[in-house]
C-alpha cells in the first residue's frame, strides 16, 4: 500500500502496452474493429477513446468487484460488465455526436466482442488492486488507440486525400482536374487496413528486435 | 460465505442483473428527448435531400421551416384528414392498418424550380426497413428528387440504396403510363425490359433490396393514387 501511485512498475503497465506488449501489433487481439472503423480518422478516433473508456472502467469495476465474484460465473459477470458499458457509451455516442455514431453503427456494439476487453478482464483486473487496473486500462486502450489512428491516418490521406475531413491533397493535382493524382481506391477497403497493420508490425519488429520469435 | 455455493451464485446474478438494468433504463430515459431530437433533425435532412436541398445538422431545422411550407395528412381518399401531423406520423405502424384506413403524409417544399411534392415511403428490403422520400413535381408524375435510407441493408449491395449513384437516375422518371395508369418505377435487372420513363437500375447483389424497393414505390404510390390524380386534374 506504500507504493507510490506512479511507481516504476506501475508506469510500465501504461507504457508496456503502447510497444512490447501492444494489443494489436503484439498479442493481435481487437482486428476485426480495427479493420472496420479506420478508412478515416474521426471514427477511429471516436472508436478509440470508446475502447480506452470502456476498458479502464470494466477494469475497475471488476477489480473491485474481485473478491465477491463467483468463480465459476466470472466470465458471465465479466461480460455484463462491459455490455452494460458499451451500451452506456452507444447511448451517450447517439445523444451527443449522432453522426458519429450512424457511421460507427454495429461497430460499438462489438466493443463488447473485443478480445482485448475479456484478455484484460481475465488476465489482470481479476488479480490487481482498482489502480494498477485502471493504469492497465488506460495502456491497453492507448495501445489499441494508437494502432488504430496510424492506420486511419495512412488510409484517409491516401484513400480519400484527406485528414480529419480537411483536404490534404490539392482538388487541382486529380486527374478529373487535369493534374496527374488519383486517391488508391484499395486504402478504402478493409484489405489494405490488414496490409498496414502489417507494415506497421514490421515496422514495429525491427525496431524491437526482442518481438521477433525464432 | 462460501463464494462457490450455488446460492451465493445465484444471488450474485440476481442483483447484479437488476442493479445494471436499473442503471441502464434510467441512463436511457435521461438521453431520450436528446436522441429524438437527432432522429427528428435526421429525417428533416432526409425530406430536404430529396427535392435537392442540402443541410447540414445546424442549418436544417431552419432550412425545413423556411422550405417546407405545408405539411397535412391525406387518407386513401385524397381528402386532407384535419388534425393529424404529417412529421410525426408512424409509417410502421400506418403500414399495418388496412389501406382505406391508412394516414398518409404530404410534405410541399417551395424550391426554386417551383412547388413539390413529397412523399414519404416506408417497405422492406432484404434484412429489414428501408425508407425513404420522393418528390414529386406539381405535373404529379414526374419524380423531382428521391432519397433513400435502410436500417440494415448489406454494406456494398443493398445499402447503396442510399447512396446518389442509385437516387440520382430516378429524377425525370414518371410514375403514370400515357393512358394515365400508374405503373410506378421498375427497378431493373441488367437485361430486363421496361420502358425507360419508367425504369431504373437495380444493384448488383442487391436484388432482394431492389424488388423490396421497387414494392415500396408502388404500394405506396397506390395509396397516394386518388391524391394524385386529384391534384393532377
Amino acid at each position: 500500500m506504500s507504493e507510490p501511485l506512479f511507481s516504476k512498475k506501475n508506469l510500465k503497465l501504461l507504457s508496456d502496452p503502447l510497444n512490447s506488449s501492444n494489443p494489436i501489433t503484439v498479442q493481435v487481439l481487437g482486428i476485426c474493429s480495427a479493420l472496420a472503423v479506420t478508412a478515416q480518422l474521426k471514427p477511429a478516433v471516436v472508436m478509440s477513446i470508446s475502447v480506452v473508456a470502456v476498458l479502464a472502467l470494466a477494469n475497475v469495476i471488476v477489480s473491485l468487484l474481485r473478491n465477491t465474484i463467483p468463480n465459476r460465473i466470472r466470465i458471465i459477470v465479466q461480460l455484463v460488465v462491459i455490455a452494460a458499458l458499451v451500451i452506456l457509451v452507444d447511448q451517450v455516442l447517439k445523444a451527443y455526436v449522432y453522426d458519429v455514431s450512424k457511421q460507427l453503427s454495429v461497430f460499438v456494439g462489438l466493443i463488447i466482442t473485443n478480445c482485448i476487453l475479456m484478455g484484460r478482464l481475465e488476465a489482470f483486473a481479476l488479480g490487481n488492486r482498482p489502480w494498477q487496473s485502471f493504469l492497465d486500462g488506460i495502456g491497453n486502450g492507448a495501445g489499441y488507440a494508437t494502432i488504430l489512428i496510424i492506420v486511419a491516418f495512412f488510409r484517409e490521406l491516401l484513400g480519400s486525400g484527406t485528414v480529419f475531413g480537411f483536404r490534404i491533397i490539392p482538388e487541382s493535382w486529380y486527374i478529373t482536374n487535369g493534374g496527374f493524382y488519383a486517391n488508391n481506391g484499395m486504402m478504402i477497403l478493409p484489405p489494405m487496413a490488414l496490409i498496414t497493420i502489417g507494415v506497421i508490425i514490421w515496422v514495429q519488429r525491427s525496431r524491437n528486435r526482442k518481438l521477433i520469435e525464432n | 460465505m462460501n463464494r462457490n455455493s450455488n446460492t451465493y451464485t445465484v444471488l450474485y446474478a440476481a442483483i447484479m442483473v437488476i442493479l445494471v438494468a436499473a442503471v441502464l433504463a434510467s441512463v436511457s430515459m435521461a438521453l431520450r428527448p436528446m436522441q429524438k431530437r437527432n432522429f427528428e433533425i435526421e429525417k428533416k435532412q432526409n425530406i430536404l435531400a430529396s427535392v435537392n436541398i442540402e443541410s447540414s445538422v445546424a442549418d436544417a431545422e431552419k432550412l425545413y421551416a423556411e422550405k417546407i411550407i405545408k405539411e397535412y395528412v391525406v387518407d386513401a381518399k385524397g381528402e386532407i384528414v384535419e388534425g393529424a401531423d404529417a412529421f410525426t406520423t408512424d409509417l410502421k405502424k400506418e403500414r399495418s392498418k388496412a389501406p382505406e384506413d391508412r394516414l398518409l403524409p404530404v410534405f410541399e417544399c417551395q424550391t426554386e424550380k417551383g412547388l413539390k411534392y413529397i412523399f414519404p415511403l416506408y417497405g422492406t428490403g432484404l434484412w429489414g426497413p428501408i425508407w425513404g422520400f420522393v418528390a414529386l413535381n406539381e405535373d404529379m408524375n414526374t419524380i423531382y428528387g428521391a432519397n433513400f435510407d435502410h436500417q440494415g441493408e448489406t454494406p456494398g449491395l443493398g445499402a447503396e440504396i442510399s447512396t446518389p449513384m442509385f437516387e440520382a437516375p430516378f429524377v425525370g422518371k414518371t410514375i403514370f403510363d400515357q393512358s394515365g395508369k400508374l405503373v410506378s418505377i421498375t427497378v431493373t435487372k441488367a437485361g430486363q425490359e421496361a420502358p425507360p420513363e419508367h425504369k431504373v437500375d437495380g444493384i448488383s447483389g442487391g436484388t432482394i433490396t431492389s424488388k423490396g424497393l421497387q414494392k415500396m414505390l408502388l404500394d405506396d404510390f397506390t395509396s397516394y393514387q386518388e391524391f394524385l390524380k386529384k391534384k393532377k386534374s
